[in-house]
């Protein structure tokens, strides 16, 4: 007992606060990788998270089988964010970053309105891939749970390792320390602002997919999860690949504990108080390390 | 001698204006008599929000909160205080959306360019979080409905508002306003904003307290959103969660993006355009689904189209409708 709460329930509440801490974080580092390198956030970054979801239920629908549907709905959203890229923030490119943010937004509306025409509005359902529960307490937890946080957490680990050593990484890596030496040294800049987009968009479809079973696909689910992954980007410190995957646990934790008293959908609030303390006492971001 | 001219040719432009906007009611059929007071309550929100984006150099996400904040309480007044009296309502439209006003300009005037927008948004939805699950005070997702409060002074003298009369008391607060937000625009206050848009270092080397200044320049800007939220409220008689959601921010953005930013009257023609664009939308895609033959076509979200063209407008049109037309009469 802790405050008059059964140890089990805290545990069941970390357990869950982990799982979609690793979603958030997959989805926050897709967008944190895009402002790092270009100063750009992407409003519609919940949108791809969408898109992505009934790509794969239709990728689903077709093949039958989930992996499948994850891959090719991963691909297809990056080859789509590509050309989102291309064709919007590329001429922006130089311009003040606000102007990118209409755009996406503009972009956003565009997106969401079209899915929810083209797919109507009853919630569609992606059936898990594996069915098999165990037991944690009283609960009987599905195993699927913890495939998805250990998939996200694989996904990023190949993001980051992918920065550190790929040949592809090392550019962007280039790109976002200094743009303008980058290309001096004969770096497609603009191209790797295209793939960095592309990488970002994948991600986001990918983290849709996984976590299409536990709720209904529908054109709205991006709208949460975009506005919470703000607050991560925003408490992790802008541009902050690390900061961003420890803040998107710590809130989702943070989350979980709070869903034992209130309701889910207030749940949030608890989330913007930490990011009213971070802006109060550490606006630069919790989980950087202090300017010198 | 220049500036008594321009002054001069403002004055006779802004009576024509108004004049036009008195006489419409006698002519427009009851529905456009509608759309037209909507038109200047939409463009009041973007004009307040003008004061940030186009004066202060600071994009707000989050004027969903101070619009839907003058319309609850404008409902509590309307609600709680019998019997209904407009001023009360505006008046408590007013300390709503000022209270809101006050605590998210201390918090996210910390932050600046992408991290203001971002916060501001957050907060918007924090205050929509609020009002939507708190059913028991707010109504919850069906909101609030009231009787329309009746013009005048209650006691002493009242008529009912009709279409045409409403439309009357909207152009005189939303002209009021607008001749309020241009002088402060231009009195040294503002002259301090534009400073601060320009150089914020600067500004602040010189000596002045930007914190404060941008803190104030929010403020004011959430009074003049909560007002045309308190308008729309007596206009529509509800409240609803969805009027603080922020898609409502959003739209206020775009009224600015589409008529032009810093301009003041530039929020109002993008409104109007927005809306006549609207109208014309949604009654062009059931019109050609039936001539193509296409009878899902006819459900088409005309926010699509919009949503394309505010893009290319962001892309292409940096200044906007009123700039685009300056440049081309100017040419």
């Amino acid at each position: 007992m802790l405050a008059g709460i059964p140890w089990e329930i805290i545990a069941i509440q970390t357990v869950n606060g982990i799982v979609t801490g690793m979603i958030l974080a997959l989805v926050a580092s897709g967008l944190t990788l895009i402002f790092g390198i270009m100063d750009v956030v992407n409003f519609a970054h919940g949108e791809l998270f969408m898109l992505g979801a009934y790509i794969g239920v239709i990728v689903l629908g077709t093949s039958g089988s989930f992996w499948i549907a994850l891959v090719v709905s991963t691909l297809v959203v990056a080859l789509l964010g590509a050309a989102m890229q291309i064709s919007t923030l590329r001429p922006l490119l130089g311009r003040d970053p606000l102007t990118t943010i209409l755009a996406t937004f503009g972009l956003s509306l565009v997106l969401q309105n079209y899915a929810l025409w083209q797919f109507g509005p009853v919630a569609r359902k992606i059936q898990e891939p594996i069915t098999g529960h165990f037991q944690l307490f009283y609960l009987d937890y599905p195993w699927y749970r913890l495939v998805i946080a250990g998939l996200s957490a694989a996904i990023i680990a190949a993001l980051y390792l992918f920065l550190k050593y790929g040949r592809y990484g090392v550019w962007i890596r280039a790109t976002t320390q200094d743009r303008v030496m980058a290309q001096a040294m004969g770096i497609p800049v603009p191209w790797v602002h295209t793939m960095v987009f592309a990488i970002g968009a994948g991600m986001a479809a990918a983290s849709g997919v996984l976590f299409g079973p536990l709720v209904g696909v529908n054109h709205a689910m991006g709208l949460d999860w975009v506005l919470k992954a703000f607050i991560v980007v925003v408490v992790g410190g802008m541009g902050n690949l690390g900061g961003s995957i420890l803040a998107a646990i710590f809130i989702s934790l943070l989350e979980a504990y709070a869903s034992i008293w209130v309701s889910p959908a207030q749940a949030i609030i608890v989330s913007s108080v930490v990011l009213v303390l971070t802006l109060l006492f550490r606006p630069t971001g919790l989980f950087v390390p202090t300017p010198k | 001698m220049m500036k008594q001219r321009y002054n001069t040719s403002f004055w006779i432009a802004f009576a024509i204006v108004i004049a036009l906007l008195i006489l419409a009611p006698l002519v427009l059929p009851e529905f456009w008599r509608r759309f037209l007071t909507e038109i200047l309550i939409w463009g009041l929100l973007a004009m307040s929000s003008d004061i940030l984006i186009g004066y202060t150099g600071m994009v707000s996400f989050g004027h969903s909160a101070f619009f839907g904040l003058g319309m609850y309480g404008a409902a509590a007044a309307l609600l709680m205080v019998k019997p209904p009296n407009l001023w009360l309502a505006i008046l408590y439209g007013l300390a709503g959306s000022a209270i809101i006003a006050l605590f998210v300009a201390y918090f996210s005037t910390r932050l600046r360019d992408i991290y203001f927008a971002i916060t501001t948004l957050i907060f918007s939805q924090i205050f929509y979080v609020i009002i939507f699950t708190w059913t028991e005070v707010t109504g919850g997702e069906n909101g609030l409905s009231f009787r329309r409060p009746e013009f005048g002074i209650p006691g002493v003298w009242t008529a009912p508002f009709t279409s045409a009369t409403l439309h009357w008391f909207v152009l005189a607060v939303v002209a009021a306003s607008y001749l309020i937000v241009r002088r402060i625009t231009q009195s040294p206050f503002g002259m301090v904003l534009q400073s601060i848009r320009e150089n914020e270092a600067r500004t602040r080397a010189i000596g002045y307290p930007v914190e404060r200044y941008k803190m104030v320049a929010v403020m004011l800007s959430g009074l003049f959103a909560g007002l045309a939220g308190v308008l729309y409220a007596i206009q529509n008689r509800f409240a609803a969660p969805d009027f603080v959601y922020f898609l409502i921010s959003g739209e206020a953005v775009i009224f600015n993006v589409m008529g032009g930013i810093g301009t003041l009257v530039g929020p109002f023609f993008g409104a109007a355009f927005f809306l006549a664009m609207r109208e014309f939308l949604s009654r062009m895609f059931p019109y050609l689904a039936s001539v193509l033959g296409i009878p899902q076509l006819a459900e088409f979200p005309y926010l699509v189209p919009l949503g394309i063209i505010f893009i290319l407008m962001v892309i292409f049109l940096p200044q906007g409708l009123l700039g685009f037309a300056k440049r081309w009469l100017n040419r």
